[in-house]
């Protein structure tokens, strides 16, 4: 695995932060298409994966995002593409790491 | 002439702390119901400015924006907009942010103060962000909103006076040109919110620690479902342990109340209705009250300090197994205290297939209203004897007939969403709020209406029944010889249904109980409570508890099978009305009245035949 290349938030390791690339919002139904955007997850965010679920999938995920802690399903997580972020804090789109950590 | 009194209207993100603000403005003086049409709950009350002039505060759901996602928001945007049926469009609004995530919640708070209405905003919360280093200037904010901004800490009342004379003064000045630009995307909001939430930030060190630490053990793949499970089965066994005392205490209560009136009026009719129908019927379900109290109790301390999310989000794994999200076990836990705010809790459901099955499956989630007959059951047929330290056998046996009720419906979610409501799978988005002290005032407050709804219940549909049920019980009147409840007009009815309900171990005063329990589930023991007290003519025996007299007349598995019964019977008027209203018609109850009596009935079926033949 090569160190910035694009991958899903899905497959990342927990932790980490990650800089959403892009999202394939058709892939995604509507209504939660909008949630997302509503709660910052969108390009230019940058998020951390902070918990993942045991069973099949290791669904649900929750990610941290601004000063939020946010849970969504593998499912969107799979159409959100993403790189290697550095970890200078999370926030969501719209901001730059610098405007966010002082 | 006075005018008519000033709508106020509370906005903002979820987890903004509305509803605690809500609270303090208005205290208990509130008036829950809802919006006609729809069902998301319109939760009203009176506020005063300093002129003493009453305004009515609303509290309507948390929004992300007013582009709605979920029926909850398009509840807040068509009440903003004067849009919603049968409310008035608010003369004022106040824009609740929490001070800790200024950055999220400007950018609702923007799109709000864009459309030029009378607006303050409560910078909310500002005692959580002291806590975690967080300084904050609000006049700074209140620059580059252009609307007052006043400073508030809801639990604390503090900053109260401040913002209802802030909403005094913008209500008089009325609608203004908009301080804020109307024609924007939600990035460009998003930007400068970030811009205002930095110009407004004096100082902050990052400090999240315990919250996240709190998050790595709760919802820690291995740790966190085995705490949300010794979680439920301490709320259990507290239902059953801690409420003894108290229900005692009301039992002894009623009793003394129906030896007073047979020892100070003459006999007659009149005393029989009053001891053998009133004390004895609406008696035995007030006794209750306690274990309905506990629970809710524990329900709203979940909800205050944020743990419900998570549970949610430990649960949405089995709940997608059966086809739902994390996002049904809200309602459905809910609906351990009472469908039918459960069912109406499904509206923050967004995918309709996911919350038709929800609304399906919510009268499988033991409620309340089944805990009486559980009690009384339980009580009269199982030894209280320890299994294991801290364990109690009763306890245990609820914690089973409650685990029976969500084995079902988990079931039965997964059968209908591969039949009637099968659709694409749901998802499941839910930002997890910041974990909080749960504030006694709102738990008392909460606590306060859910057992005014319970004791209203008792002292109408209950006490109606009750009556109703002694005078079938009590006419005609037996000749000499001859059994009072064989001679009575409800004896015959039961007669009738006896013979449906015998293969399944019921004997005619069981079936006699069902009727009435139509109306609602507990009247199945206020009903049992008022045939034996009829049956009797010794007044000892009346005034004896209702367990010891069931004990004396049935066999185990009898009981075993009663309880088995009213784990799935459909056995409740205003769930099937809310449900009719909730899914626009009668084919949906139809459906959940037909299977939920078939399975019913072969699982008291099978709980009879088992027991019998395991010679229990």
């Amino acid at each position: 695995m090569t160190a910035n290349a694009e991958m899903s938030l899905a497959d990342r390791p927990l932790g980490n932060a990650v800089r959403v690339v892009a999202v394939d919002w058709a892939v995604l139904d509507e209504g939660e298409a909008r949630r997302l955007r509503a709660l910052g997850i969108d390009s230019g965010a940058v998020l951390k994966l902070a918990h993942r679920g045991i069973f099949s999938g290791r669904d649900p995920i929750a990610v941290e995002i601004g000063r939020m802690t946010v849970a969504l399903r593998r499912a969107h997580a799979l159409a959100i593409m993403v790189e290697d972020a550095p970890d200078e804090g999370v926030h969501p789109a719209g901001h730059t790491a610098s405007e966010y950590t002082k | 002439m006075s005018r008519a009194p000033r709508t106020i209207a509370l906005v903002g993100n979820p987890n903004a702390g509305k509803s605690a603000l809500f609270n303090a403005l208005t205290g208990a003086r509130q008036k829950i119901a809802n919006y006609p049409g729809v069902t998301v709950e319109r939760k009203a009350g009176r506020m005063s400015f300093a002129s003493g002039e009453p305004a009515e505060l609303i509290d309507l759901p948390g929004s992300y924006s007013f582009e709605p996602s979920s029926p909850d928001e398009e509840v807040t945007r068509d009440v903003v907009m004067g849009r919603q049926e049968g409310q008035r469009r608010p003369d004022a609004l106040i824009v609740v942010v929490d001070a800790n995530n200024l950055e999220q919640h400007l950018v609702f708070a923007q799109e709000v103060i864009a459309l030029g209405m009378p607006t303050v905003v409560a910078l909310n919360m500002l005692d959580l962000a002291a806590r975690d280093g967080l300084v904050l200037d609000p006049k700074a904010l209140e620059e580059s909103l252009g609307v007052p901004v006043v400073e508030t800490v809801a639990v604390r009342r503090k900053g109260l006076t401040e913002l209802a004379a802030e909403v005094a003064k913008v209500t008089e000045q009325g609608a203004h040109e908009p301080t804020l630009p109307t024609h924007v995307d939600m990035v460009e909001r998003r930007v400068s919110a970030r811009a205002m939430a930095k110009g407004a930030i004096i100082s902050e060190t990052k400090q999240r620690r315990l919250h996240r630490g709190l998050d790595k053990v709760l919802l820690h793949p291995w740790i966190g479902p085995v705490i949300l499970f010794a979680l439920l089965f301490v709320v259990f066994q507290a239902v059953f342990a801690w409420a003894t005392p108290f229900a005692d205490a009301l039992e002894g209560g009623v009793g003394l109340l129906s030896e007073a009136v047979v020892a100070n009026f003459p006999a007659g009719l009149l005393r029989d209705a009053v001891t053998e129908g009133l004390l004895a019927g609406v008696g035995s379900v007030v006794v209750f009250l306690p274990q309905i109290v506990i629970l809710f109790f524990f329900i709203l301390v979940m909800e205050a300090t944020g743990y419900m999310a998570r549970a949610a989000y430990l649960m949405d794994r089995m709940m997608a197994s059966v086809g739902l999200s994390g996002r049904s076990f809200i309602p459905l836990l809910s609906s351990f205290a009472c469908a039918i705010p459960g069912i109406m809790a499904t509206r923050s459901i967004t995918d309709p297939k996911d919350r038709l099955t929800t609304i399906l499956i919510a009268p499988l989630m033991t409620c309340s209203a089944r805990l009486p007959v559980y009690a009384v059951i339980i009580a009269a047929f199982i030894p209280a004897r320890s299994v294991g330290p801290g364990i109690g056998l009763q306890g245990l046996v609820l914690f089973a007939l409650y685990v029976a009720g969500i084995v079902g419906a988990m079931l039965v979610a997964f059968v209908l969403r591969r039949s009637v409501t099968q659709g694409a799978a749901s998802g499941f988005i839910m930002e997890l709020p910041r974990y909080q002290l749960p504030r006694l005032r709102d738990i008392a407050i909460g606590l306060w209406q859910r057992a005014y709804i319970f004791l209203r219940r008792a002292g109408t549909i209950i006490f109606t029944v009750t009556i109703v049920l002694w005078l079938l019980l009590s006419f005609p009147q037996a000749a000499p010889g001859e059994d009072q409840v064989d001679a009575s007009i409800a004896g015959k009815l039961a007669n009738g249904l006896a013979v449906v309900v015998e293969p399944i171990g019921f004997n005619r005063d069981m079936a006699l109980s069902l009727i009435p329990a139509m109306a609602a589930r507990e009247v199945a023991v206020s009903s049992l409570a008022t045939t034996y007290a009829v049956a009797s003519d010794d007044e000892d025996e009346t005034a004896q508890a209702l367990g010891t007299r069931l004990a004396a007349d049935w066999t185990l598995p009898m009981a075993l099978s009663f309880l088995a019964w009213f784990v799935f019977a459909p056995q409740c008027l205003s769930t099937i009305a809310v449900a009719k209203r909730e899914t626009n018609g009668w084919k949906w109850p139809i459906v959940m009245l037909a299977y939920l009596f078939g399975l019913a009935y072969l699982a008291a079926g099978a709980t009879f035949w088992i027991a019998t033949a395991a010679g229990l």
